[in-house]
């Protein structure tokens, strides 16, 4: 395992942020002979501040749409240079991944650039002041889908983002969380060695967007996990290679809602329950389709 | 004034504009080129993939990107990590560029690009006038606008050269008129790859993305340091006015050829009236102004080749002494009734002793035809406005009013 030092102290986002958690996640599976793309959001935000930076690899951002591109620029550039052996890694949030920038990363994997592209999905715009995004789940209140007198918030359901690049022919889409580190660098590692566009997708609890303490981000997303909502796989060549079984460590999904200020109207308003009961059968359907 | 051209004409070749930028950038050696297929450009870049498909360019990757919006971004790596990186594009795929425009040009990445000028819509329309690479010229790119295919063909090597000096660290916009220029065929001498490799050194920018040494490029500057970057966004800028002289010089000390630098000039020395104009319309104008000094009709050209940054002193030295100025604009300020060209060109006559008329046309808007004939009419208009002392100001030419 890498130095934790890649991602240096220091950096400016809020107090338990889990953008800073993935990224140094990712960096310690990456390893240091790495270049990393970030689209516009908190991680680029946050971590470079002129005249200071947190990254102890080479850097890049660009624009919030083209993190797909650039990344595949510098991995064009390198085998044109005869640079072998640096990997290149993009890390953009949900809405930079699943929303605007999902062009040029589809057109990145289309053609198999050689880079690992990792998704922090803290399930909203979290830079911009929390606005609903392709990531947001199923009635979760945000400051554009917010809960009111005849809304649930967020209306539609999350985007399945995995099945989009494994749909794309990645030879390697995983999923992870925040409250599994081992599992998620072990991914990043495996990710970054295999030839070809790689995707990891991390599941990433924002105590900011979300309204929970600050020392909550990695229970939340373990209960993320432990639900059911959040299924841990890996894809290899098209077919599910391995899921992490929850058991009987199962919960319901009350709880994990429970945890969260962006879900309290559910359990406020009429016809809440029903909404819950919604919410937890997307849940049984991830534990049916997976085996968890 | 200009120096006078030597072509070697045991050398001409007949080919086709884009088949002329290609070759041009084929010798230039680039590391990556990225491409998106947008008429009249496209040949460019068929011809560059072709080149490729057949090993004529070595160590270089070629991107079949999704869209133009891809096509710069892709660059944006490609340069940061040190490669020497082109495309091409026009119109609607430079516009798509817009946000791209700006973030190469503030990360000071030399990225080359040729624009074969289109209109942008709506209505929709192909053919040329220079409304999509105006309409960026506050983005941040040297922008440098082509006579004919022997320039666009010099001006490719120049332009890399010109941009990936230490001083300048700009990017560069080499514009070319679409059809007009991209898909004639006229005679020329190709760039070749052993003087060129003399003229233009290999690409080594000071900084790169390297994990042995590393980086952060496109942080986040906040109010006490983004005007910084902005001022030495301008300076280099500046810097860029005398590395394009100079660059033309040198290519003309090694290749005997010269279009100009920031500008060019034809008749100019004892002229009353001076009209100035970019692009290929120059080479009607020099027809017609070979006509008009037949009959000592006193009428010179300025030709300004690069339009960013402005070249606002050599232009002034011209037009000091005329009497008159015309100003051809292929684009349109819409709410100024004006053209880039004519509002800058007035812009830097303000507050000097030179109080000269400055008249202005729209001309040749989404392709329409610029005959010989359109020209007479607008210097005999010059002549009236010289003789009446009258200031008029910018307007359309040859509309048919029946339509409007
Ligand atoms: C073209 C464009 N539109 C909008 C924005 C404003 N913007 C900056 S960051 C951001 C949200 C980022 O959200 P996400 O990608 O989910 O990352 P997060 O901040 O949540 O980690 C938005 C909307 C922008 N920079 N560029
Ligand atoms: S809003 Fe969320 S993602 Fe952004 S810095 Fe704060 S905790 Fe991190």
């Amino acid at each position: 395992m890498k130095s934790i030092s890649l991602l240096a102290p220091g950096h400016r986002g809020c107090a338990g942020c889990c953008d800073a958690m993935a990224a140094k996640f990712t960096l310690m599976g990456a390893g240091e002979d790495c270049i990393v793309v970030s689209p516009t959001g908190c991680l680029e935000v946050m971590t470079t501040p002129y005249p200071e930076t947190s990254w102890d690899v080479p850097w890049i951002h660009s624009l919030f749409e083209n993190a797909g591109a650039v990344a595949s620029g510098i991995e064009a550039a390198l085998r044109a240079l005869g640079k072998q052996g640096t990997k290149v890694i993009a890390m953009g949030g949900d809405g930079a991944t699943m929303d605007i920038g999902l062009q040029a990363l589809s057109g990145a994997f289309e053609r198999g650039h050689n880079f690992t592209y990792v998704c922090i999905d803290n399930e909203a715009y979290m830079n911009t002041g929390v606005q609903r995004s392709a990531g947001t789940p199923y009635g979760a209140s945000t400051t554009t889908s917010p809960a009111g007198k005849v809304s649930f918030g967020n209306p539609r359901l999350k985007k399945n983002m995995p099945a989009i690049m494994v749909a794309h022919g990645s030879p390697y889409v995983a999923t992870t969380s925040l409250a599994y580190p081992k599992d998620m660098i072990a991914k990043v590692k495996k990710a970054t060695e295999i030839e070809g566009p790689t995707y990891i997708h991390c599941h990433a609890p924002c105590t900011t967007g979300w309204g929970f303490d600050t020392s909550k981000t990695v229970e939340v997303a373990r209960m993320a996990v432990q639900t059911g909502l959040w299924p841990l796989y890996e894809v290899e060549d098209g077919k599910v290679t391995k899921v992490r079984k929850i058991g009987a460590n199962k919960k319901p999904v009350e709880e994990y809602l429970k945890m969260q200020r962006r879900f309290k109207h559910l359990f406020t308003m009429e016809g809440g329950a029903d909404e819950v009961a919604k919410i937890q059968a997307i849940a049984d359907k991830n534990i049916e389709e997976f085996g968890l | 004034m200009a120096r006078e051209t030597k072509m070697d004409k045991q050398k001409m070749v007949v080919v086709e504009g884009s088949y002329a930028v290609a070759n041009a950038v084929r010798v230039c050696r680039p590391n990556v080129i990225s491409a998106y297929p947008i008429t009249p450009q496209t040949h460019i870049v068929e011809e560059l993939s072709k080149f490729i498909a057949d090993g004529e360019i070595p160590n270089c990757e070629y991107i079949n990107v999704e869209s133009e919006f891809s096509a710069l971004s892709a660059l944006i790596g490609s340069s940061a990590v040190g490669a020497r990186s082109y495309s091409a594009t026009t119109s609607q795929g430079l516009e798509l560029m817009h946000e791209v425009l700006f973030n190469v040009a503030g990360m000071r990445l030399p990225i080359v690009m040729t624009v074969a000028n289109r209109a942008v819509s709506a209505p929709i329309n192909i053919w040329n006038d220079h409304q999509d690479s105006i309409s960026q010229r506050d983005t941040g790119w040297i922008q440098l606008y082509a006579e004919n295919i022997q320039e666009i063909s010099d001006m490719t090597a120049q332009a890399f050269k010109i941009s990936e000096d230490r001083d300048v660290m700009m990017p560069c916009m080499t514009c070319m008129d679409g059809f007009i220029l991209s898909h004639v065929y006229e005679p020329l001498v190709l760039l070749e790859q052993e003087i060129t490799d003399e003229f233009l050194p290999p690409f080594r920018p000071e900084r790169i993305l390297d994990s042995k040494n590393p980086l952060t490029f496109g942080a986040f500057a906040d109010p006490n340091f983004y005007t910084e970057f902005r001022y030495q966004q301008e300076r280099a800028m500046q810097n860029s006015l005398k590395k394009i002289e100079d660059t033309a010089n040198e290519f003309y000390d090694m290749f005997g050829r010269h279009f100009g630098g920031l500008i060019d000039e034809y008749c100019t020395e004892d002229a009353d009236i001076i009209i100035m104009a970019m692009g290929s319309i120059i080479g009607t104008i020099k027809d017609v102004i070979d006509r008009l000094r037949e009959k000592n009709v006193k009428i010179g050209l300025l030709k300004v080749r690069a339009f960013r940054p402005f070249p606002a002193q050599a232009i002034m030295n011209v037009i000091r002494d005329a009497k008159v100025v015309v100003v051809l604009d292929k684009n349109i300020s819409l709410g100024m009734n004006a053209g880039a060209l004519f509002i800058e060109t007035k812009s830097v006559l303000y507050n000097t002793d030179i109080d000269v008329p400055v008249i202005g046309y729209m001309i040749g808007q989404g392709g329409r035809d610029i005959p010989m004939s359109t020209i007479e009419k607008i210097i005999s208009d010059a002549e009236e406005v010289m003789r009446s002392g009258i200031k008029v100001e910018s307007q359309f030419t040859d509309l048919k009013e029946e339509l409007v």
